[in-house]
């Protein structure tokens, strides 16, 4: 859990005070396309004469608030859907889980592709685009965890009390449910990261001339044997950043949750 | 024997069909929502493709072309009628007929998945497997770190490791693209199909792995298998009678659902190694607004998806005798 | 002949240096039963399977011997261990429904012992020893086919006591010199377990087996073991026979055990042990019993006892064995009280319950006055804990009237005013799922406040409200420190104090009590049986009692109804029900329950005199 946390916290220090740090505007063109590594580009440059290291300093911000955002966003719905169905049962339940089966049928990027191919994606959409794509697999996992806790006594006493709804959701139901609910979130996290690392690799997130590490990913990806580090560099940052995360949720799973993160989605 | 199997088949019967026309109505109503997410969300598809310069008249003509100016109900119908009957329009960008565009593509895209997952299933369930039984030791440990560290790389970033690890920059040994000539077989080629079916493998082995390691153990802690030690059944019977019998019961259930996850990895992984399969179709058509291909591919994923879990509950219920006796 | 033979026996919890058990000695003779009583965490059931050479995950017998039929059990190779296993001693677990391969036929799983203990024996012969085994646990038909279709079934399509009858077949088979059994009785109704063990005794007798009977439940061995072990926090305190233990009990915690238990017969005052069954790793030094214990002294802290023999055969460990002599008094017997019936507060009229499409209640009729405790008894499923949900409003499904005080109660608990929902409170089966483990004691006794009579904010409001919180807890006899904790840094006992507290924090006229000491140990479920006829006392509390325990209904109820397959059979006062009951299902169930008495009849005194009877 300590590691997961100086990494993710290294990834989010690069983010933030990175571009301070740039010697040179990410758009800037500084030499010739695909320079090795030189005094004035450290890690050479880009497919169009870009310095390398400037862009990855500027790069990170778009997919840590994106990916941050859209987790957020997508766990917060799936889990009031999810609790929901849980607790009403009947026919709400049949409804709303039925709803999510035929969303979860679409593999999440999938889903992505479809809606980016409607609403072309603006980098402000991009976050409602994952959190759309997360909410039906949140709203299984969710439901899952608080239709045990719908069947337990404590919440049957509640009833009899006549305890309004909304408060033995909140009161009952959403203290037992937060652990997972908190753990899936993690999880969520590492794979927000990729998917929208991914989405600007397939074009379809972030466009030139925006710094982006899976633009970068993108961009640079036919100059891989010429000079590999404007691939490298990104990947190797957005893998150091979902191994941070990743580490991160299995630390609080196994000290807070008890339980492996493997088993909370499944 | 046989007095047990009679009405039990034929609740098993009963109960695959309800599954099977549950998982039809799934189809359907992912067939409406990827037309309604083409069709009805703001933004004007001929617009759309044709971009912002295009006349007035250019527009409304691709319109009448789409059958945009019909009502939504009757475009629906007919785009549906056209998928049942095998003409599902024509691609927007090359005026070809969507069915023969993605037709080679699906096969290639379903070998790449069925490789990968003839590697895979095996192999966790063998690691899953000795992993649970030897829980604690080093190997169960060492299995734990290492499916760890994978499920933390999405596979797309597996991928591009794999490529910059041993196609291009480190270990030059294999290629990192794949070259198939449309109608070519992807086995024609077998070196060219080993870093794409690595990274899918790589990207579901900790998950099938882990669940299987997690349901070895709790047949292992379960009462019956004390029952069966307190019988003095020998101990490599007690792992091939009592536990794997039982424990591949959420392995099937995690195998469709691996997949169905396989179907979804193959999206990236095939942009990666340039691989000519229904996923790399799919972010060309999307990046050039090809709707009818668009449509397509994304109700061939559904589809896949639906098949798989379908395949996983009913073996599901195959493998468990009080799901396949029930009712009685 | 000596069969069994334990030796200094200890088991500890790997790595950790904490025994389980410690200092256990004892033998069986072929032939006979011997009976292991003690609560949870007294490590019985640790000590049963030592006799198979095993002990669970985290622990290990570190020492002493343990001899099964002239064979040294303890650190025996694995594979002598399973030739063992199975053929010379055999085990009968404790839950049948999750000790029986769900995935393998029934003749799967008894033909595997045949498999590895007599490979030679010709199939012919397996069959027929097979299926003579079925007959002798009750489930053999004498017809083959039909024999073979019942083997041919998967567990799940059995009842618990078909399973239970399969799982003693299992042990039996190969005909073991020694049995095991571990509360093979515990999930069944009294009359299953009535039959299930009268055929263990019958077995036991025939094949001269020695067994260990391993309870919790000083009845059931008092008919059935020949010797009794008694064992507190990993020691055994007290060994003798059955009328030994039973007529001149004479170490502290063997004589408050058998006050605390409700008998049929006999209406007495049930006495409470204070405190709680230690855990390993946590269980006083000296004399593990010592904070619990009315007769200690102060060297009970610091010797730990030896045994000392009080008779021939009676061991007792306890520093003060000899000068507490055999005999006390028994419990005092109580007259029953006196109620006025006239005062009716609730009353059910032609009730009908279904699930789903299944009708579970015929036409349920009942009334309960002031002060009055009426009890609800019946066996598992005929829909008793039905009735009661459709009083408190959780179960919707019924048509009939159920009134207070004359009002008619709403089907639903959301659709009555808040003045009902206040006069009629609940309290359920389990405490480890009636408590929210994420909110604080404190929290849960508000809650009823908070919901039902809303103090207006303002000055005073949390004043007023913990001092209500501090005032319920001192009624059932807890801290009021206790507010600050959480259910699971509780004891079973003291969660279901808290529960009840949950109750009447809102001061109600109607109590529901759903098998709330069910999930207790009997010395706890002393205590509460204490604190709930006390509450009537002081508070006037009118309540239902719904158990499938006659012997508690004996000791806790006014007057008692009978319910067989939601039909209500027979109803009175509860002496006249118990001592001449007039319906044949609850003559079938007072003759099926356990009962030690004074003096109790037909307690075998010997191993022979057992087979003379058989």
């Amino acid at each position: 859990m300590r590691v997961g946390l100086v990494l993710t916290g290294l990834v989010l220090l690069v983010v933030v005070i990175g571009p301070f740090l740039a010697p040179h505007a990410h758009s800037d063109i500084i030499g010739a396309p695909f320079s090795p590594p030189s005094a004035t580009a450290l890690l050479g440059t880009d497919y169009l004469g870009e310095d390398v290291l400037s862009r990855v300093l500027a790069g990170g911000r778009s997919i840590v608030w994106i990916s941050f955002v859209g987790t957020l966003v997508g766990v917060a719905v799936g889990a009031a859907i999810g609790m929901t169905a849980a607790y009403s049962g009947g026919v709400v339940d049949e409804l709303l889980m039925r709803t999510m089966d035929v969303l979860r049928a679409f593999p999440p990027l999938v889903l992505i592709l479809l809606l980016v191919s409607v609403a072309r994606a603006e980098s402000a959409l991009m976050p409602l685009i994952v959190a759309i794509a997360w909410v039906p697999q949140v709203a299984r996992v969710a439901y899952g965890a608080a239709k045990e806790v719908v069947g337990r006594e404590f919440v049957e006493s509640a009833e009899a009390l006549g305890t309004p709804r909304m408060r033995i959701v909140r009161r009952e139901i959403l203290p037992n449910v937060m652990t997972p609910l908190m753990v899936d979130f993690g999880l969520r996290l590492t794979w927000s990261i990729g998917i929208v690392s991914a989405m600007s690799f397939l074009g379809v997130g972030l466009q030139p001339p925006a710094a982006d590490w899976g633009l970068m990913i993108k961009e640079n990806y036919q100059g891989l044997a010429l000079q590999p580090w404007g691939v490298v560099v990104p990947v190797l940052c957005v893998a150091v950043f979902t191994f941070g995360t990743n580490l991160m949720t299995e630390g609080f799973a196994r000290t807070v949750a008890r339980v492996s993160p493997l088993e909370v989605t499944t | 024997m046989t007095l047990d199997r009679r009405p039990s088949s034929a609740t098993g019967r009963l109960w695959l069909l309800r599954r099977v026309v549950f998982g039809m109505a799934v189809v359907l109503l992912g067939s409406v929502l990827v037309f309604a997410a083409t069709q009805v969300l703001p933004g004007d598809p001929a617009r759309a493709v044709l971009g912002h310069e295009a006349t007035p008249e250019r527009v409304a003509a691709l319109r009448t072309e789409l059958g945009l100016d019909r009502p939504l109900v009757a475009q629906y119908l007919a785009w549906l009628g056209g998928v049942l009957t095998g003409e599902p329009g024509h691609s927007l960008v090359t005026r070809e007929p969507v069915g023969g565009l993605i037709g080679d593509r699906a096969v290639n895209s379903a070998v790449l998945v069925l490789v990968s997952a003839a590697v895979v299933v095996p192999l966790s369930v063998f690691v899953g497997a000795v992993a649970g039984r030897r829980r604690d030791r080093p190997f169960d440990r060492a299995v734990l770190v290492v499916t760890l560290g994978l499920t933390a790389l999405p596979e797309f970033i597996i991928a591009l490791l794999l490529v910059i690890l041993l196609s291009t920059s480190v270990f030059p040994l294999l290629p990192g693209t794949v070259l198939l000539a449309p109608g070519q077989n992807p086995f024609g080629e077998p070196a060219q199909l080993v870093l794409p079916v690595t990274a899918l493998v790589l990207g579901v082995l900790p998950y099938l792995a882990r669940l299987v390691r997690g349901s070895v153990i709790d047949v292992y802690e379960s009462e019956y298998v004390r029952t069966a030690r307190l019988k003095g059944v020998p101990e490599n019977v007690v792992l091939r009678r009592h536990v794997l019998r039982n424990a591949l019961v959420p392995a099937v259930q995690g195998t469709a659902l691996a997949l169905a996850y396989l179907t979804g990895g193959v999206v990236v992984v095939e942009q990666v190694f340039n691989y000519p399969g229904l996923g790399s179709a799919l972010v060309d058509a999307v990046n050039n607004r090809d709707f009818p291909v668009i449509q397509l591919i994304c109700l061939v994923f559904a589809a896949c998806y639906v098949a798989f879990n379908l395949l996983g509950d009913a073996m599901t219920v195959y493998v468990t005798p009080r799901l396949r006796t029930a009712g009685r | 002949m000596t069969a069994v033979a334990v030796k200094g026996l200890r088991v500890d919890l790997s790595g950790r240096g904490v025994d389980v058990v410690d200092c256990v000695d004892f033998t069986i003779d072929a032939g006979e039963v011997l009976g292991l009583v003690g609560e949870s965490g007294s490590g019985k059931t640790t000590v049963g399977v030592t006799l198979l050479g095993d002990a669970r995950r985290g622990a290990a017998i570190v020492g002493g011997s343990v001899v099964v039929d002239g064979q040294e059990v303890v650190g025996l190779r694995p594979d002598r261990l399973a030739k063992l296993r199975g053929s010379t001693v055999a085990y009968v677990p404790q839950d049948p429904s999750m000790a029986l391969n769900p995935a393998l036929r029934l003749r799967r799983q008894l033909d595997e012992l045949f498999e590895f203990h007599r490979p030679e024996l010709p199939d012919a012969a397996r069959d027929e020893r097979i299926r003579t085994t079925l007959r002798e646990v009750g489930l053999g038909s004498g017809d083959q086919e039909e024999d073979d279709a019942f083997l041919a079934r998967f567990p799940h399509q059995l009842s618990g006591g078909q399973q239970q009858r399969v799982t003693l077949a299992m042990a039996f088979v190969l005909r073991p010199r020694v049995i095991v059994l571990d509360e093979p009785t515990t999930g069944l109704d009294v009359t299953t377990q009535a039959r299930v063990l009268s055929t263990v005794r019958d077995l036991c007798a025939t094949h001269r087996v020695a067994a260990l009977y391993v309870t919790h439940d000083m009845a059931v061995v008092s008919n059935l073991a020949h010797r009794i072990l008694v064992m507190y926090a990993g020691r055994i305190v007290e060994a003798g026979t059955s009328a030994q233990i039973f007529d001149a009990a004479t170490h502290p915690y063997t004589r408050a055990l058998l006050a605390a238990v409700p008998l049929v017969s006999q209406r007495r005052e049930l006495t409470a042990i204070p405190g709680d069954t230690p855990l390993p790793g946590s269980r006083p030094s000296g004399c593990a019993f010592h904070p619990r214990c009315p007769d200690a002294v102060a060297e009970c802290a610091t010797t730990t006892p030896d045994p000392v023999q009080v008779s021939p055969g009676h061991v007792v460990r306890c520093l003060r064995a000899t000068r507490l002599g055999p005999a006390r008094t028994a419990p005092r017997a109580v007259e029953p009280r006196a109620v006025r019936q006239n005062d009716v507060v609730l009353r059910v009229a032609d009730l009908d319950a279904f699930h789903g499409r299944r009708q579970v209640l015929h036409d349920v009729s009942l009334a309960l006055a002031a002060r009055e405790c009426l009890a609800l008894v019946g066996e598992s499923g005929c829909g008793k804990t039905t009735l009661a949900r459709s009083i408190i409003g959780l179960h919707h499904r019924h048509s009939g009237g159920i009134t207070f005080r004359g009002g008619e109660m709403a089907t639903r608990a959301r659709d009555r005013p808040p003045e009902l929902r206040r006069a009629v409170q609940y309290v359920f089966q389990s405490p480890y799922n009636s408590l929210n483990p994420r909110r604080s004691i404190g929290e849960i006794l508000r809650e009823p406040l908070a919901v039902l009579s809303p103090v207006p904010a303002g000055k005073g409001r949390a004043g007023r409200t913990r001092a209500a919180v501090s005032e319920v807890l001192e009624r059932v006899s807890l801290s009021p420190t206790v507010a600050a904790r959480y259910p699971d840094q509780l004891s079973g006992g003291e969660r279901q104090r808290v529960a009840i507290a949950r109750a009447l924090v809102c001061r109600p006229e109607v109590l529901i009590c759903d098998e709330v000491t069910s999930a207790l140990d009997v010395s706890v479920q002393a205590s509460i049986v204490r604190l709930l006829r006390r509450l009537q006392d002081e508070e006037g509390l009118a309540l239902l009692f719904v158990t499938h325990n006659l012997a508690l209904v004996r000791t806790v109820a006014d007057r008692v109804i009978a319910m067989r397959a939601g039909r209500l059979v027979e109803g009175g006062p509860v002496d006249d029900v118990l001592d001449h009951p007039g319906d044949p299902f609850t003559r079938a169930l007072i003759a099926a329950t356990p009962e030690f008495g004074a003096a109790p009849p037909g307690v075998p005194s010997a191993p022979t005199s057992r087979e003379d009877r058989t």
